[in-house]
């Protein structure tokens, strides 16, 4: 008998399998975690999850006899008073009399759980930073290694061996260093007149002359080394700083009195659908959080998400605030801008006029992309039409027509924020699979 | 027996290290093989971790197994279960080959260990040894370089013909997999080691006479139509088993989709038996760890704490739910197979009078062990039931059968456990374990070579239990596609000949090229 610990074996046999098990039902579970993401608080977005697809989507079928139908007898333990030629009700579902209980999960649905980052893959999918253009090389981050020639001193594992070789042998031919096939010639024929028997005249002459040799190859051999540490060379590498695209993303939200809860809700999620899908698909994306009231305030994730201010409405006070920052921390020179807005639209008419040209003037010239999403009531997604636009949007309207980097849409529902992200932020010549 | 009691137990608490398995397997190994006279092939314990026994699940258990998506499914649906608690997973897995490699959890106790390697590494492995249906379709020897090859070439097959045509064709060899076996021993026992060897030497024969020329040569005038008795002869026809039958003469496939249709099939066929005898399997391994944990606890070789824990998890896997418990999903091949077995062990010790009218051959036999390990050699499932179910059992267990006519609006108790139920009782269940009637019976019965070449398709239908029609439908897409032209499959009433009704599909022109 043989024990083996087979513990330590590599896990994750079935990661292929799983792989295209995900892959068959793409479609399916694309479609499961979009609709899976809007039943989910803001915290546990990007949360492993468990998600609910179709049976048929992925059913695997057989020939088998129908579970109805024909005549069908069963014998089960367990009778109590059933006396033979009693008649029973047949069971609902018509089907023997075989309780089903006990199968488990219902034939319709099929559950399992996706890891965090599938989860993620699956719904960041195809994502991108329009316009991405403004490169540099940025201090200490270093990206490539690359082959840089051979060096005398290195790590092991980078020996070069046939370069190594050839110094070494080009060594031992200029040093005439004797081959082993020499040594052996002169082995050969020592011995041939050692073995003779009886001697030739001159035998002990040439023996002398030929051990001689043989000492003298010898020590030569020994001498020069076959390879010796001077033959030693290495690859060798280098880093090379590659530039960087460094982009900063500026989340402005209203978070004034007008602002129900529920709209609150829907531009927090936007927002946070805008973070998680920054903080994984770029490296080197800083996001500024503003958001405002009458006030404007730079604030940290956590406040705003999660903070609950409320006050009056000044658009224009989170634009300066925002043109603030640009000029303390990011130069639009370095940097790539873009600038995504949540608001419910409601401001004051004086201040129109100023968030406008602040936009026009200032924004948009240094801005790759920004983003404008209106937020509405729930019930009112029906009834809004062009007569009923809010005063920034009537404000923003032109601004959009305008600039091709200027985008707006309007959502009322959680069910929406997803599509609409996905379509500010869709890889340009992807066509949309499934909405 | 004399009972001599050992100075100390094995162990004591539930940790166990390797020593400890050791020092288990060899107090086990007298008992199994000097006191039951077991007879077995020889074990290698594998200890793994919950996460690999996962894997193994999701690959039918074996060690190895080709990349297919339905793995995949089958373990998230496995690693969802066991992550919400849902179902636990099993002690053990036990591989029928030569070793028998028993797969052992990490997380079990040393109380838990010692059952498993009473169970799998000597009753499961005695049986996969003596059981006449492994010995008869079966290679132990030969399955995992046979899974090793099977994995190796449809890799391959993927590297050259990419991923989806090998998917579509395993897609529909999996839908086929269970017409994929030889009921019927006729043709020699495989020898899965050679069969690598053979498509090698194929593949390797193509090659050398392959030459492009043959391309060129005019295709000569149409042989005459030969008679129907003729072709079907020639064919093979009526084939029961349709992944043969395509393999051999499907027109439109290439060689490498007619060796993944018979990798899958020589899978299947090594699994035939597994199927047919599920409870005397069961049943073989739960009497035997039974028998050696309790030795094992008379000589003081394991703590009365630790045979508590081996008789809690033991009465856990012998329950049988009674029907209107609300857990009822049919009979437990492990109370099944381990009811039966113990009943016989009472009628060869102590006998009534009924049962000497009943088992004359084994009442009062005396010892138990000699008479089981004939029938563990003897018998499967549907043979087994119907010859050792007891009057005594069936009042036990208070077995009673239910007939459930098509045309009539309740169902009739048919039987109980009274002297006139017992006999219809034990054939009724007995039938239940009888793939050959639990499975649709479907044949392969012509085709129209010189015309459109339409495949017919027949299924006897049984007691008027058709075919699911949904499932049916598919896998009849997956058959016209392997086919390359229309298949028909009519399903016609085994007693009357009337055609009941009639599925067609049609092959899906993008699917094979």
């Amino acid at each position: 008998m043989h024990i083996v610990d087979r513990r330590l074996n590599p896990g994750g046999k079935s990661l292929v399998n799983r792989q295209r098990f995900l892959r068959r039902a793409r479609a399916y579970v694309q479609q499961a975690v979009r609709d899976s993401l809007k039943d989910r608080s803001i915290k546990d977005l990007d949360k492993e999850g468990q998600i609910t697809i179709q049976r048929d989507a992925i059913h695997e079928p057989t020939l088998h006899r129908a579970a109805q139908g024909g005549n069908r007898e069963r014998v089960f333990p367990g009778n109590h008073d059933y006396m033979e030629g009693d008649k029973i009700k047949r069971p609902d579902g018509g089907q023997g009399a075989g309780s089903q209980a006990g199968q488990g999960e219902g034939n319709d649905d099929f559950q399992f759980a996706l890891s965090r980052e599938e989860f993620l893959g699956l719904f960041l999918d195809d994502l991108e930073l329009p316009d991405l253009a403004k490169r540099r090389l940025i201090g200490g981050a270093v990206d490539g290694i690359r082959r840089a020639g051979y060096s005398v001193v290195g790590n092991p594992s980078n020996l070069s061996v046939p370069r190594t070789m050839q110094r070494a042998m080009s060594r031992r031919i200029a040093l005439r260093r004797p081959k082993g096939a020499d040594l052996e010639k002169v082995e050969a024929e020592i011995a041939l007149i050692e073995a003779r028997d009886p001697p030739l005249p001159d035998d002990a002459v040439r023996l002398e002359a030929l051990r001689e040799e043989r000492s003298h190859i010898i020590r030569r051999r020994n001498l020069i080394a076959y390879i010796d540490p001077v033959d030693l060379r290495y690859r060798r590498f280098e880093t090379v700083p590659k530039p960087v695209a460094q982009a900063v993303m500026f989340c402005l939200m209203d978070v004034s009195g007008s602002m129900t809860e529920h709209m609150k809700d829907l531009a927090k999620r936007f927002f946070a659908l805008l973070h998680l899908f920054l903080t994984r698909c770029y490296e080197h994306v800083e996001v500024v959080f503003i958001h405002h009231t009458d006030r404007a305030a730079e604030v940290d994730e956590q406040t705003f998400f999660y903070s609950t201010v409320t006050g009056g409405t000044l658009v224009s006070s989170a634009l300066d605030k925002l043109m603030e920052v640009v000029k303390e921390r990011y130069r639009p020179d370095d940097w790539n801008i873009y600038v995504a807005q949540a608001s419910d639209g409601d401001t004051m008419q004086s201040d129109n006029g100023r968030v406008v040209s602040l936009m026009n003037d200032e924004i948009l010239p240094i801005s790759q992309y920004v983003a404008y999403l209106e937020v509405g009531r729930e019930e009112f997604a029906d009834i809004e039409t062009v007569g009923t636009m809010t005063g920034l949007w009537q404000a923003y309207a032109p601004v959009s027509e305008a600039n091709r980097n200027f985008v707006m849409r309007k959502v009322h529902h959680r069910r929406e924020i997803y599509p609409v992200f996905r379509e500010l932020f869709q890889r340009k010549g992807v066509a949309e699979r499934s909405a | 027996m004399t009972a001599k009691l050992a100075n100390a137990p094995l162990f004591t608490g539930s940790d166990w290290d390797f020593g400890l398995i050791n020092r288990i397997y060899e107090a086990i190994e007298p008992i199994a093989l000097k006191e039951m006279k077991l007879d077995i092939y020889p074990n290698q314990i594998e200890i793994i971790s919950a996460e690999q026994m996962l894997d193994a699940y999701s690959s039918i258990g074996m060690p190895l197994f080709y990349k297919h998506w339905s793995f995949g499914k089958q373990f998230v649906t496995n690693e969802m279960m066991y992550r919400k608690g849902l179902r636990g997973l099993a002690y053990e897995l036990v591989i029928n080959s030569d070793p028998c490699i028993n797969y052992l959890m990490q997380e079990n106790s040393a109380t838990m260990q010692t059952l498993v390697i009473a169970h799998a590494a000597f009753g499961h492995n005695h049986f996969f040894k003596n059981n006449y249906v492994f010995k008869q379709w079966t290679d132990a020897e030969g399955i995992l370089d046979y899974l090793e090859f099977a994995k190796r070439y449809i890799a391959q097959c993927e590297e050259r013909y990419g991923q989806l045509p090998v998917e579509r064709v395993l897609d529909a060899a999996h839908a086929l997999m269970n017409q994929g076996v030889h009921r019927y021993p006729r043709i020699r026992p495989r020898d899965l080691k050679s069969e690598a060897a053979r498509e090698a030497e194929r593949q390797a024969y193509r090659d050398r006479i392959y030459d492009d020329l043959w391309r060129t040569i005019p295709v000569g005038a149409k042989a005459d139509a030969v008679p129907g008795d003729a072709r079907r002869e020639a064919l093979g026809l009526p084939q029961e088993n349709i992944l043969y039958f395509l393999e051999k003469t499907g027109p439109r496939l290439e060689s490498w989709q007619r060796e993944i249709l018979r990798i899958v099939r020589l899978i299947a066929q090594y699994f035939y038996p597994q199927r047919q005898t599920k409870a005397m399997n069961e049943g073989c391994a739960t009497f035997t760890h039974y028998r050696i944990m309790t030795t094992l606890h008379e000589r003081g070789l394991i703590t009365d704490g630790a045979f508590l824990e081996f008789i809690q998890s033991h009465t856990g896997v012998v329950y049988q739910p009674t029907y209107d418990s609300g857990h009822f999903g049919g009979f437990n091949p492990y109370a099944l197979g381990f009811g039966i077995m113990s009943d016989i062990e009472r009628i060869c010790r102590e006998p009534t009078e009924e049962d000497r009218e009943w088992f004359p051959e084994i009442a009062g036999a005396g010892d138990a062990v000699e008479v089981l390990k004939d029938i563990w050699a003897n018998y499967r499932d549907e043979s087994f039931v119907s010859q050792f179910l007891s009057p005594h059992l069936i009042r036990q267990w208070r077995l009673f059968k239910i007939m459930d006519k098509a045309g009539e609006s309740e169902l009739r108790v048919d039987a109980i456990h009274d002297e006139r139920g017992y006999r219809r009782i034990r054939r009724s269940l007995a039938r239940e374990y009888d793939i050959g009637r639990q499975e649709p019976d479907i044949q392969v019965v012509d085709v129209d070579l010189a015309g459109d070449r339409r495949l017919i398709v027949e299924h006897a239908v049984m007691d008027g239990v058709q075919l699911d029609p949904g499932d049916a439908a598919m896998v009849l897409q997956n058959l016209a596609n392997l086919w390359g032209y229309e298949v028909v499959l009519k399903e016609i009433d085994s007693e009357t000949r009337k055609e009941l009704k009639s599925h067609s599909g049609n092959p899906n022109p993008a699917w094979l090229r």
